[in-house]
């Protein structure tokens, strides 16, 4: 069948088997591979995406049942060529390792802090359960902190 | 024999990887062991290089290792930079082709001014697990914490610092002065006294024609400006908007996809297999037979897999499928209480003075099979024809899957081009001899030939076919005296005569003996290899015999690595570190322990709580000791990392084995720590200055029984097998 989605702002059809996950059309039919294949049933995050705002795991959620509605994906993260503060927190804590689960990693925890932009440890715990087969962990928390802490202060400043 | 040929290469080459014609003079370097003549000019002469200076003073450093996340290119690009006094700015890596040329005995080889200054590291099989250096020594590998301590230093340093002086020479001869009146700074030489200066790039042709130094000068370590900082990873950037591009993302035109069953028992070989019920399916294109694996291929993954899945192979009876995890273990212990157990190490009477001791202590510990599960499924996409395979691959070695595909095509090696990519993970299970999907590749995209064809694994697939870490039982005997020190320690282990089962303490009467061992099971490096499981196993015995001593066992090893100066500084930083002293806050429990791997000493304090029945593992403090450090932020990623790796053994994962197959298959079966799990990490280097020690392995074998002795801090119990449960 032919599916219509939204990706990116970009409107773009795929002919695929209705059954087929999200990710697959991401990365074969549209050739946006900076979004990963880890274990196909929605346990690791490496193939995280937002729809409507939202991180989900792309890869057991078939691409038919989320025609029209917002897909982004870690190409689509960054504004005007300006990195997402995420992405730049991801630089400047040195996260990544190996990176393969990054991708996956850096739009959830971006979906994280949209809808919670001072989250609790705890809120952390709950909110990012990807994997990081190179335990990049640590990183991933103290890189969420910095964040947290640098909207912080923008928000004391701008009141 | 051990002089360097060099090669000034002018004219309009294209540059290695980047297409791009410069037209323009560079500088080469190649070593006098070229297996092969540049066929062509130019352009096959630059895959024989370790730099590519650019008149636009771009150095290129081509690194024959590969990035998995370690920072290895990084940190060798840091280490030839250094001594080349390059402008770090413009310093770029690439990864080098698999040609023999590139492989790591030619960089020792070529660099080491005689043979015999083969750092003794590469001469002790030990170090390589299941290596031994001859074969390294052909291999382009990456592993055994190997890339700094070997190529980097007896090869990127010697680079940069013979292109340093073959600039400074041709400065001098262009501006007529003596080459000691030269200095060298950010990517120029300077003439300091006529206030006079080049860049390297204006002076590349020039110098490409002087002679190669045979003992270029090495900076002393005060002059260093780059080695020894915290330089961002080039890598990064590429992994934070996608760009990366690994094995799986190679796409090419007219592309097929494919993916695979193999037999579920090893050993099993393909009986039969009805194509029809794939072949039915829309955009299936064909079905596959390998010798022991059954593959689906079609215009998309998805596609393939819902094929294979409808598939009802076959295969042979081996003997070994109804064979458990339990049937494994009690051969093990047959082969441990036979007579067959081989000396590892064997100092004093172990025997008759144990039957004299004051106290005795028994233990029995137990480690099962690990999977790696690289975040990156396995992977190859492969193209042939009948005189030539292209493999698109990451792996840990580009030299070895080049000889696996050139059996698969039935071509030679030289008809055979690897193309490594990023590697998703390796963590060993890249290595050669786990090139099997490689092979799997090369032989369907045979079939499908002339199109190129990427085999993709399930999840499912790669959790059941890997090649596992050992099961391993040890058992102890130890006897300490009436003042509580030890006097006896007895091992029998099931596995290879590993140089990880010795200890660093001092303890007269040892007799260390390892039982064969072997099952259907395939077995592979796992980081840190037989360190993994020797680390918890020696670490927990010796915690134990200061139990039983009364003794506080960070002063009980402290005082039995008096003549290890280097191990006590390590302990004893780490416990300074965490605070060993002060009494944890209530229900918290501390353990510690020590093992030097890989050329460097690793301590660890680790400190737990059991939370509702599950051990909560809250800070691990680390001390380490790797001679010193070349970059010290990925130094302590590489440590940090270690020790989450090293929890997934501790308390999280197990491979069983039931009817003779993997029982696991998925992260919901074979689960790995997350966030939450994750404890707070403080890493802290000791400079001994000591020879480089790897980094890559070194933080993992002490985690699992610093949490284990921590767990019997806090409770009394004392876990003796992984995972731990309580």
């Amino acid at each position: 069948m032919q599916v219509t989605l939204s990706i990116n702002g970009e409107i773009r059809d795929a002919e695929v088997d209705a059954d087929t996950p999200l990710l697959w059309v991401i990365r074969e039919s549209f050739g946006l591979t900076g979004t990963k294949f880890g274990c196909g049933i929605a346990a690791c995050g490496a193939c995280t995406v937002h729809i409507n705002g939202l991180a989900t795991r792309s890869c057991a959620i078939p691409a038919a049942s989320v025609q029209g509605q917002e897909i982004t994906t870690i190409e689509g993260l960054a504004t005007n060529e300006q990195r997402h503060a995420v992405q730049q927190a991801w630089i400047e804590h040195q996260v990544p390792q190996c990176g393969y689960c990054q991708s996956g990693m850096i739009m959830a925890v971006a979906a994280l802090l949209a809808n919670h932009p001072q989250p609790t440890d705890e809120e952390i715990d709950a909110g990012i359960t990807n994997i990081c087969r190179c335990g990049t962990y640590e990183r991933v928390r103290r890189a969420i902190h910095s964040i947290v802490q640098a909207g912080a202060s923008r928000n004391v400043e701008g009141a | 024999m051990n002089r360097w040929t060099r090669r000034g290469f002018i004219a309009a080459g294209s540059l290695v990887g980047g297409g791009l014609a410069l037209g323009v003079a560079g500088l080469v370097f190649a070593p006098n062991r070229l297996s092969r003549s540049p066929k062509s000019g130019d352009a096959a002469a630059q895959l024989n290089t370790w730099i590519k200076l650019a008149p636009d003073d771009t150095v290129t450093v081509i690194v024959p290792h590969c990035e998995m996340g370690q920072g290895a290119q990084t940190a060798l690009a840091m280490m030839l930079a250094e001594e080349l006094d390059a402008d770090w700015s413009r310093v770029r890596v690439e990864e080098a082709p698999a040609e023999d040329i590139f492989a790591n005995g030619y960089l020792v080889r070529a660099f080491a001014p005689m043979a015999a200054d083969v750092p003794k590291f590469m001469e002790r099989a030990v170090d390589f697990g299941s290596f031994r250096l001859m074969q390294w020594m052909e291999m382009q590998t990456t592993g055994g914490s190997s890339s700094v301590r070997g190529t980097g230093q007896f090869g990127m340093r010697m680079a940069g610092g013979a292109a340093r002086a073959m600039l400074i020479e041709a400065a001098a001869i262009r501006w007529k002065v003596p080459t000691s009146e030269c200095e060298t700074k950010l990517s120029r030489v300077l003439h300091p006294s006529s206030n006079r200066s080049a860049t390297f790039g204006e002076l590349a042709s020039e110098a490409a024609q002087m002679e190669l130094p045979s003992h270029p000068q090495l900076k002393s370590r005060d002059r260093y400006s780059i080695v020894g900082r915290p330089i961002p990873r080039l890598d990064i950037p590429s992994k934070v908007d996608g760009t990366a591009r690994y094995g799986i993302d190679v796409t090419l035109p007219g592309m097929l996809y494919a993916t695979v069953a193999a037999a579920p028992v090893f050993g099993a070989k393909l009986g039969s297999v009805d194509p029809a019920p794939a072949l039915a399916l829309p955009g299936v294109k064909k079905v596959v037979k390998l010798e022991n694996a059954v593959a689906v291929v079609a215009d998309s993954y998805w596609r393939a897999l819902k094929a294979l899945r409808r598939l009802t192979p076959s295969f042979t009876d081996t003997g070994n499928g109804k064979r458990t995890s339990d049937a494994l273990a009690a051969d093990i212990v047959r082969s441990l209480e036979s007579d067959q157990a081989k000396s590892v190490f064997v100092s004093g009477d172990a025997v008759a003075r144990l039957g004299a001791a004051a106290k005795t202590i028994d233990a029995e510990y137990r480690v099962p099979f690990l999977a790696h599960a690289t975040m990156e499924p396995m992977n190859a996409t492969a193209r042939v024809a009948t005189d030539r395979c292209e493999v698109w691959t990451g792996v840990q070695d580009p030299l070895a899957a080049r000889k696996v595909a050139a059996l698969a095509a039935k071509l030679s090696r030289e008809q055979v081009t690897i193309y490594n990519q990023q590697v998703g993970g390796g963590f060993g299970r890249r290595l050669p001899g786990a090139h099997d999907f490689v092979d799997q590749a090369v032989r369907i995209a045979k079939e499908m030939s002339p199109a190129p064809v990427k085999l993709l694994w399930s999840r499912e697939e790669d959790i059941q076919h890997d090649y596992y870490r050992p099961a391993v039982i040890a058992r102890f005997k130890g006897a300490i005296d009436s003042g509580g020190a030890p006097t006896v320690w007895i091992s029998r282990f099931s596995g290879g005569r590993d140089g990880a089962a010795l200890i660093p303490y001092a303890i007269e009467n040892q007799d260390i003996r390892a039982a064969e061992y072997a099952s259907h099971v395939r077995l592979g490096s796992w980081r840190s290899v037989a360190y993994s499981q020797h680390g918890f196993f020696t670490e927990s015995f010796v915690d134990e015999l200061a139990h039983a001593a009364g003794k506080d066992p960070y002063e009980y090893r402290r005082d039995l690595l008096k003549d290890l100066p280097r191990h006590r500084a390590v302990l004893e930083k780490a416990a300074w570190i965490s605070g060993w002293g002060a009494k944890p806050a209530t229900g918290r429990g501390r353990g510690i322990a020590l093992v030097e791997s890989f050329g460097s000493i690793v301590a660890q304090v680790a400190e737990v709580e059991l939370i509702e029945g599950r051990i909560k593992v809250h800070n691990v403090w680390a001390a380490v000791d790797c001679g010193r450090v070349i970059n010290p932020d990925t130094a302590t990623a590489q440590i940090e990392g270690g020790i989450v790796f090293g929890l997934s053994a501790a308390l999280f994962s197990e491979i069983t084995i039931r009817d003779g197959r993997v029982a696991q298959s998925n992260f919901a079966d074979y689960p790995m720590p997350k966030l939450a799990d994750a404890p707070r990490i403080t890493v802290e280097f000791i400079d001994s200055n000591a020879a480089l020690g790897g980094l890559g392995e070194p933080g993992v074998p002490p985690i699992a029984p610093a949490v284990a002795n921590a767990v019997f801090a806090a409770t009394g119990k004392r876990l003796r097998s992984l995972p731990l449960k309580v």
